[in-house]
């Protein structure tokens, strides 16, 4: 197990250490993330009510495109001089590659989400009139439902053409339930309409499923030639 | 300059003086990309300890047998037997390299080996400056591999290879676009390992340069072995 | 076996005729809807058979997992095929009964968003086959046919919370059922039934002939050409 753990740390840290090192990529996401925001502020211009009923699907819908340009990214470092192969071919097990992408995603994912929260918060002039602090387990659990099942279908489509289409192909209809509740928890948080509890537990049960499957499924999808 | 690479694990082969001991048994394998059939029908046995030099056009399935080898690709029928377990089993014996330089391009050679050292469990950086020094290259250079040369990545591409002391070495194409002079030192290493008991297997176009060195010649043709010699006849060896 | 095909064909089109006069003209009328209700009897079998394949397609797609046999992976994308396309029967045939009943074209109906959802996923399965190599093509998909499987359930629950919390009618009716109507139901569902297993057998065999033609072509000539 402790090899298991120092492994996945160590590919974590590289990674880090490699975005760091190519710092464009975040950038550039950093800026297509802001302008989704604005975009969107420019498509819908509505009340201070009306934005608390809609914001919850805008807010996670910016998300969702935002981590796919993200997910992308990151397995195709894996593929240049062939990198993922010296990886296969050592002992190192399948799993820790997986849990280090999907927590260097995850990290990504939310720096984005960071920058783009608080910039929804300005334009749309939200208040959450329900208890805010729930809003921080639905980020939580929202955003690693989008990338444990991202960073899996990112690792598959490596192996078919028109990779980029791929992913959020494969990504949008299995996401379905898991956006479902996100929307839902934020709307009914920032509206203060009702207890967001029912869709946490869901989002919590979606993130526990699939995060299982990934885990069972992923050395299979790692040794595909 | 290259220095004696000193070997860290004995191996554990005894060598009876009648039969050779096998390292690779192949049996009847075959590899289908759809319509394409890349190993129609591969059946071989290789002898531990020998240098061997495996030649052909291309497509004739070289790289796709080194990398069935390797583990890499499943074959879609048949069986590898590497030291009696299959290639994923006995992955900590094998090593190998390919024409891509299977490193990362931004980190510099030591910072790559020292990430594949916790791949492979093995603590200290001791190892990977001693390998790098090995194959002619300083430790300390902090250069991003991406600003090699084309040598100093094959070399550093081959000290990945070694660093962990496998026990077999799968190397495709480790000579191409390299001079000549880099070309000869390689040889020179792979010699020494191969003198210290480590199986071999070359894939290249350039067997001229092995000629001296190698044990045995293994010929492809259209996905299958056509012939094994132990010494280069004048048509094998192609143009440099 | 090649002699049954025929005659199952022929017994299929009488079943399927015979289904159709028992929808249009024997079975009772709906007492709110009319005869526009009679499309339920395409629309509810259709939605059964699919479920059906697609439930055929997991045990393959697990089959073949499992112990990579290459039969249960062609029963995979055939079962996924047909199944799509009796997917499709449901999503259109179910606007066009909403439409005129209750006056709208759509419905966060659970059985039939769970539908589309379905149909998000195996289409998506379907892509998936055609743009990877095929020589890990049963891999990759037999793995998103599980994924898929496990997203079906939250799908439902997830709906059927949301439809607590925004009312919204619902399509296929619930409740009880008139014998009679149930009656014809079953005989449609029969018939949908056997006219699903005619298709996939001939789409089954024509995927194996395929793969023996691939294999044959890729190992041709065993001496090669010559250099």
């Amino acid at each position: 197990m402790s090899s298991l753990r120092s492994i996945t740390l160590a590919t974590l840290t590289k990674d880090i250490r490699l975005e760091w090192r190519s710092r464009d990529a975040i950038n550039s996401m950093l800026f297509f993330s802001l302008l989704v925001v604005v975009i969107f502020s420019f498509s819908f211009d509505p009340n201070a009510e009306e934005s608390r009923q809609i914001a919850g699907g805008l807010i996670w819908v910016a998300f969702l495109f935002a981590a796919v340009v993200a997910l992308n990214q990151t397995w195709a470092r894996e593929l240049r001089n062939q990198v993922l192969d010296a990886y296969r071919v050592s002992p190192a097990p399948a799993n820790a590659l997986f849990v280090a992408k999907a927590l260097g995603n995850f990290i990504l994912v939310s720096l984005l989400e960071a920058v783009m929260a608080p910039l929804f918060m300005i334009f749309y002039n939200l208040r959450p009139l329900g208890p805010a602090w729930q809003l921080i387990p639905v980020a939580i659990l929202g955003t690693w439902a989008l990338v444990v099942n991202g960073t899996f279908f990112a690792a598959m489509s490596l192996r078919t053409r028109s990779r980029e289409i791929m992913l959020p192909l494969l990504l949008f209809p299995i996401s379905i339930p898991a956006v479902q509740s996100m929307v839902e928890a934020t709307r009914i948080i920032l509206a203060g309409d009702g207890s967001a509890r029912f869709w946490i537990v869901l989002l919590l049960t979606y993130d526990v499923v699939f995060t299982t499957a990934c885990l069972a499924l992923f050395e299979t999808i790692l040794q595909a030639e | 300059m290259l220095h004696r690479v000193s070997c860290l694990t004995v191996s554990e082969v005894k060598i009876p003086h009648i039969v050779p001991v096998i390292a690779i048994a192949v049996s009847n394998v075959v590899k289908q990309f759809g319509r394409f059939a890349a190993l129609r029908g591969v059946s071989a046995e290789f002898d531990a300890g020998k240098f061997h030099v495996i030649l052909g056009d291309n497509g004739a399935g070289k790289t796709t047998l080194l990398r069935a080898l390797a583990g890499l690709a499943q074959p879609t029928s048949g069986t590898i037997s590497i030291l009696g377990r299959s290639p994923r089993e006995a992955c900590r014996e094998i090593g190998y390299m390919a024409h891509p330089s299977l490193l990362y391009d931004e980190m510099s050679g030591l910072e790559n080996l020292r990430y594949c050292a916790r791949l492979y469990d093995i603590a200290g950086d001791g190892r990977c400056e001693q390998v790098i020094r090995s194959v002619g290259l300083e430790p300390e250079l902090a250069r991003p591999v991406g600003q090699y040369s084309q040598g100093m990545r094959q070399r550093m591409s081959l000290a990945r290879a070694i660093f962990h002391d496998p026990r077999i070495l799968l190397l495709d194409e480790p000579f191409s676009n390299v001079d000549v002079h880099s070309a000869r030192e390689i040889v020179g290493l792979l010699k020494e390992m191969r003198d210290a008991g480590k199986t071999i297997f070359v894939v290249t176009h350039q067997a001229s340069l092995l000629e001296n060195v190698a044990d045995e010649f293994v010929r492809m043709q259209a996905g299958q072995i056509v012939e094994r010699t132990s010494g280069l006849i004048p048509n094998q060896a192609e143009a440099q | 076996m090649k002699r049954a095909f025929p005659i199952l064909a022929a017994l299929t089109a009488l079943l399927l005729a015979y289904a159709f006069y028992e929808a249009m003209w024997v079975a009772p009328m709906e007492r709110t809807m009319g005869d526009v209700q009679r499309i339920f009897y395409y629309h509810v079998p259709s939605a059964w058979t699919a479920f059906l394949l697609f439930t055929v397609n997991l045990v393959a797609s697990v089959v073949y997992l499992i112990r990579r046999n290459a039969k249960a992976d062609a029963v995979a994308v055939v079962c996924a095929e047909v199944g799509v396309v009796f997917c499709t029967v449901v999503l259109v045939t179910g606007p066009i009964w909403a439409r005129p009943v209750w006056g709208i074209w759509w419905t966060w109906d659970v059985r039939l968003t769970t539908t589309l959802v379905l149909w998000l996923i195996y289409v998506s399965y379907l892509v998936l086959r055609r743009f990877s190599d095929s020589s890990q093509t049963p891999k990759l998909a037999a793995v998103l046919a599980i994924f898929g499987a496990l997203d079906v359930p939250l799908v439902y629950f997830s709906i059927w919370f949301f439809r607590t919390q925004h009312p919204q009618p619902v399509i296929g009716g619930g409740g009880s059922i008139d014998p009679r109507m149930l009656h014809v139901l079953l005989i449609n569902w029969l018939a949908f039934s056997c006219f699903a297993f005619l298709v996939c057998w001939a789409r089954y065999r024509l995927e194996w002939l395929h793969r023996e033609a691939e294999e044959e072509e890729a190992l041709a000539s065993l001496h090669g050409p010559s250099q």
